[in-house]
């Protein structure tokens, strides 16, 4: 496996929360989950997922518990808690605002 | 918002550091169960379990590091290693037992030293007196050259004109003798204006109190109010005490009330007894005073000021009061100026030498603490040099300098901590010890110094302080410490031509505590000149018995013809040399003084006095039983009684200022401010009388039978054993009459009172001068010893090459000499400078440290402090073994 990508700053945690603001997930389907929508973009490497999901649940911004998986084995779920809706709409907003402006300077034309 | 974010996340933390294992165990679980989809996967790609187990690790990019990071992500890693490193610290310090004891009492002793100071500091200046609404609370000061009191008519123009105070109480003391219906025994109480306890706002804890409604004209009010202590001791905490009638002085007095626990009076080191009103003071004192403008009896008087009165308005109301005292009473009332003050301390009086002198001590003790702090940052430099291979390794093994550094912090604020808890309790229990203490048997004085919440927080904040401050030392050590260097080369000793940071300390140890020496030196230096000092009369082998005829219901006018029968009562005891009367005896609390005129003045107004004179009143018998020389003229005799011309004997300053001459003084006059002329008839040599450091003050002795008081001292010379004496005397005046309280003494007991402030001062700098020299030696001691350790297999090559014993102790402690002598001198030339103006506090200008007496001793101190700190350290060094030595290394 590559060394992940480097997201820009802060967009592993607008990810996690996207994809916890769908359904509650335990860790490995949220790897599985980032695969998929993100395609082969974004490559999120095993080993960082779970500090993020640890920083995130610190924050307050998603909560834990564990219960059983479809294969009917114990493991941790993670949801949003209303606090991390809050920061979820947050950082999108942010997001939209930074990627417009980005997107505004990128098509500049070459004078 | 904030609230919601500790809702979700504060058990979590809770959780983390409670529940360790349990949420360590569920992060191994989640990891797991990850690692184990990714083996799944993998070896659904093909790969045999082995290859697909190790392809999984190293997708985690090192499980160890994620764990660690999912651990600081839960933020609880501070907690965990500070825990770690107190921990750690505790077993360090366990290992090494002599040095953590050292260092624990040395800042214990430190600390200790400071909080009792600061408790003393708190007690005396800082806390406001214990009355309801104490910030506005004042006494008036009258700023007088001699004596701060005011007379009962001033005190009542001053109630009634001013405009400041909500209302102005007046207390003064007296002494009566309290007669429950077994034999009468002498109690100290306070004299009460009507209003007093309504001034100041107290209710009573029993019964009531008396009120100015209660006053109808003198001797109108004769209630008792009792205080809480004396209700306690003397009365069994019975409730049915009020109502009762007791005798005062022989006059019937009803007990109404019993004034709270706490309170004792506004001056803080008198308990009285009891409180009796004001207006009965002439069956308590025998002299009427209240309509006498001339006697100041009253100690002070004081109140709340109304709300939005500033000092400076009172002061200039008062003032104005003063200006019209002083033009419509010229005989009587000087114009003085007055002042508003706290009144614990009986204002500037005793406030000013207690607050420089416990400023001073604060100084000293805060120089203790410095001293500990260098002590000991020495100590923990020299530790940290020794780990420096422990530090190198840590650093090595990628360990951050701030973990290390918060770790030596940890062990530095651990001693701290340890000698601050130390100190606290032994300062509070000494604290608590002194406040019991009542050190004058004649006089209900007590020091309460009862310790409260801010000493036991000043005791940890200084510990903290100190913490820092000594653990600061090591910090460039651990910063600079190259790890590389350090595991290649081993630790490299330099043998320093450089001044290094532990040098300096010790210096500054060293300096500080030759201060402290000399500063202590200088106070019992002092106190021996005192104790030496010539009296003008000879307080041994002699008692002073002292009773007041009032107490025993005699009038001023019968008491001398009690006063002969007492001396010829005593006269003819066994073993009794000679007996006299005076009144009062010289360096007793309750000297008196008057102003004097030259004998030309004919406006005897205050302000055209000459000076005040000591005032006393005396038997013809007394020069001789006092031993007090008689340089010129006459000794009065039994003819200088109520019929003759008025005369007086004056000592020699009061000769020399007014006569200009003790050789022409006898046969001139001079005046009281009565008018009578007197005739100075003898002139007798300088003594102390107010206290043993004053300036020569002049004196004049009268004859008793011309100025008859009730109160009556006796000194007796005895021939024999005085104790055996006491005793008979005793007998005699109960023989006498039974119902006269005596209170017997040696002369040299009733001198306590005048030796009590240089006592206190010797003992308190005594003390910071052993505290100094002990903090002295064990830096001297540590720093030699720790010289000497370092380089043994150096001296050990030394000595196998042939060097001298004296060369050795040169290489090894030549240094630490070196040093000591430049601290010394450094010290002592700050002690000269700083005890210069303790002396002026505590012996105005007596013992002064350029006395070469303290200089030697000083110095010789110092040199025995160094020889006694560096003996083990040189014996170690003589006694090496070289070739075992060498062989060791």
């Amino acid at each position: 496996m590559s060394r992940p990508t480097d997201l820009v700053q802060g967009t592993l945690d607008l990810l996690l929360l996207k994809i916890l603001a769908l359904e509650a997930l335990n860790g490995w389907a949220i790897s599985q989950r980032l695969k998929h929508v993100s395609g082969d973009v974004l490559q999120v490497s095993d080993g960082s997922l779970y500090p993020a999901l640890h920083k995130l649940e610190q924050e307050g911004w998603i909560a834990s518990e564990w219960r059983a998986s479809e294969n009917n084995r114990r493991a941790k779920f993670y949801s949003l808690t209303r606090l991390g809706k809050r920061q979820l709409q947050k950082e999108t907003e942010s997001w939209m605002r930074l990627s417009g402006a980005i997107t505004q300077v990128v098509r500049l034309e070459e004078a | 918002m904030r609230i919601e974010h500790w809702w979700y996340t504060l058990p979590l933390r809770v959780r983390s550091l409670f529940r360790r294992t349990r949420v360590e165990q569920e992060l191994d679980e989640e990891l797991q169960d990850h690692l184990e989809h990714k083996i799944a996967e993998f070896r659904a790609q093909g790969m045999d379990p082995e290859q697909a187990r190790r392809a999984a690790m190293r997708s985690m990019d090192g499980l160890t590091q994620r764990k660690e990071e999912c651990r600081d992500a839960r933020g609880v890693n501070l907690v965990d290693n500070t825990v770690r490193d107190v921990r750690y610290s505790l077993r360090v310090l366990a290992k090494s037992p002599g040095f953590t004891l050292v260092a624990v009492a040395t800042l214990a002793l430190a600390i200790g030293a400071n909080s009792v100071v600061f408790g003393v500091l708190n007690a005396l200046i800082l806390r406001p007196l214990d009355v309801p609404r104490a910030e506005s609370f004042y006494g008036i000061q009258r700023t007088d050259e001699h004596f701060g009191g005011q007379s009962y008519p001033d005190y009542v123009d001053l109630r009634d004109r001013n405009s400041s105070f909500e209302g102005l109480a007046a207390y003064g003391f007296g002494q009566a003798a309290v007669d429950m219906g077994d034999s009468p025994s002498r109690s100290w109480l306070e004299e009460l204006s009507g209003n007093y306890f309504d001034v100041m706002g107290i209710q009573p804890y029993l019964g009531r109190f008396f009120h100015a409604s209660d006053e109808h004209g003198p001797n109108s009010a004769p209630y008792i109010v009792l205080s809480y202590d004396y209700w306690h001791t003397r009365f069994a905490d019975d409730r049915g005490v009020v109502g009762r009638v007791v005798r005062l002085n022989k006059h019937p007095y009803t007990i109404i009330g019993v004034t709270p626990p706490e309170f004792h009076g506004t001056l803080l080191f008198f308990y009285p007894d009891f409180y009796v009103p004001m207006v009965n003071q002439e069956q308590i004192d025998g002299v009427a005073w209240l309509d006498v403008r001339t006697n100041r009896p009253i100690f002070t008087a004081m109140g709340h000021l109304k709300p939005g009165v500033s000092i400076d308005q009172a002061e200039a109301d008062l003032n104005s009061i003063g200006v019209w005292l002083a033009a419509n009473y010229p005989k009587a009332d000087p114009l003085v100026r007055y002042t508003l003050v706290r009144p614990g301390l009986y204002g500037d009086f005793l406030g000013r030498p207690v607050r420089a002198f416990v400023a001073a001590l604060m100084l000293l003790a805060s120089l203790i603490l410095i001293a500990a702090c260098a002590n000991l940052g020495s100590l923990f430099a020299a530790r940290a040099a020794d780990r420096g291979r422990e530090v190198a390794l840590r650093l090595a093994l990628g360990a951050g300098r701030g973990r290390i550094l918060s770790q030596y912090f940890t062990e530095s604020l651990l001693i701290a901590l340890m000698g601050g808890v130390a100190g606290m309790f032994g300062s509070v229990a000494l604290l608590r010890a002194l406040s019991v203490w009542r050190p004058l048997d004649r006089f209900p004085i007590h020091i309460p110094l009862h310790p409260d919440a801010s000493v036991y927080a000043m005791a940890i904040l200084l510990a903290v302080v100190s913490g820092l401050l000594f653990g600061i030392v090591p910090v460039r050590q651990v910063l600079r410490a190259d790890p590389y260097q350090v595991v290649k080369a081993g630790m490299t000793v330099t043998v320093g031509r450089r001044v290094s940071v532990r040098d300096l300390l010790l210096v500054v140890q060293v300096a500080i505590c030759a201060v402290l020496v000399t500063a202590s030196m200088v106070a019992v230096r002092g106190m021996t000149r005192s104790l030496h000092a010539d009296y003008g009369f000879d307080p041994n082998n002699a008692l002073l018995v002292s009773t007041d005829l009032t107490m025993a219901g005699y009038s001023t006018d019968r008491a001398p013809a009690m006063q002969k029968r007492m001396l010829d009562a005593v006269k003819t005891l066994q073993g009794v040399g000679s007996v006299a009367l005076i009144n009062p005896p010289p360096l007793d609390q309750a000297w008196r003084s008057a102003p004097v005129f030259r004998d030309d003045t004919a406006d005897l107004s205050p302000s055209k006095a000459a000076w005040r004179s000591m005032e006393f009143a005396m038997s013809p018998e007394y020069l001789r039983t006092a031993g007090t020389a008689l340089l010129a003229g006459r000794n009065i005799t039994e003819h200088d009684d109520n019929g003759a011309p008025r005369v007086a004997v004056v000592n020699r300053e009061f000769a020399r200022r007014m006569f200009g001459g003790e050789a022409a003084a006898p046969g001139r006059y001079f005046k009281l401010s009565k008018g009578s002329r007197v005739l100075v008839v003898g002139v007798v040599e300088d003594g102390k009388y107010t206290s043993l450091t004053e300036a020569p003050k002049p004196a004049m002795f009268f004859p008793i039978t011309q100025s008859p008081n009730s109160e009556t001292w006796l000194v007796v010379r005895a021939q024999r054993d005085s104790t055996q004496l006491a005793r008979t005397i005793r007998a005699r005046m109960h023989e006498l009459d039974p119902g006269l309280p005596v209170f017997l003494q040696t002369w040299e007991g009733d001198l306590q009172g005048a030796l009590f402030p240089s006592r206190v001062a010797t003992v308190a700098l005594g003390i910071m001068g052993i505290l100094g020299a002990m903090l002295a030696v064990t830096g001297i001691f540590g720093m030699a010893a720790y010289s000497v350790s370092k380089r043994l297999r150096e001296l050990g090559i030394r000595m196998a090459l042939g060097a001298r014993r004296k060369q050795v102790l040169e290489a090894g402690l030549g240094r630490a000499l070196k040093l000591l002598a430049c601290g010394s001198i450094v010290g002592i030339g700050l002690g000269l400078l700083s005890t210069q103006v303790l002396s002026a506090i505590v012996y105005e200008a007596d013992a002064t440290p350029r006395d070469p007496v303290v200089l030697a001793e000083v110095v010789l101190t110092m040199l025995a402090l160094g020889l006694l700190a560096t003996w083990i350290p040189a014996h170690r060094a003589l006694s090496l073994d070289p070739i075992r030595l060498l062989r060791e290394e």
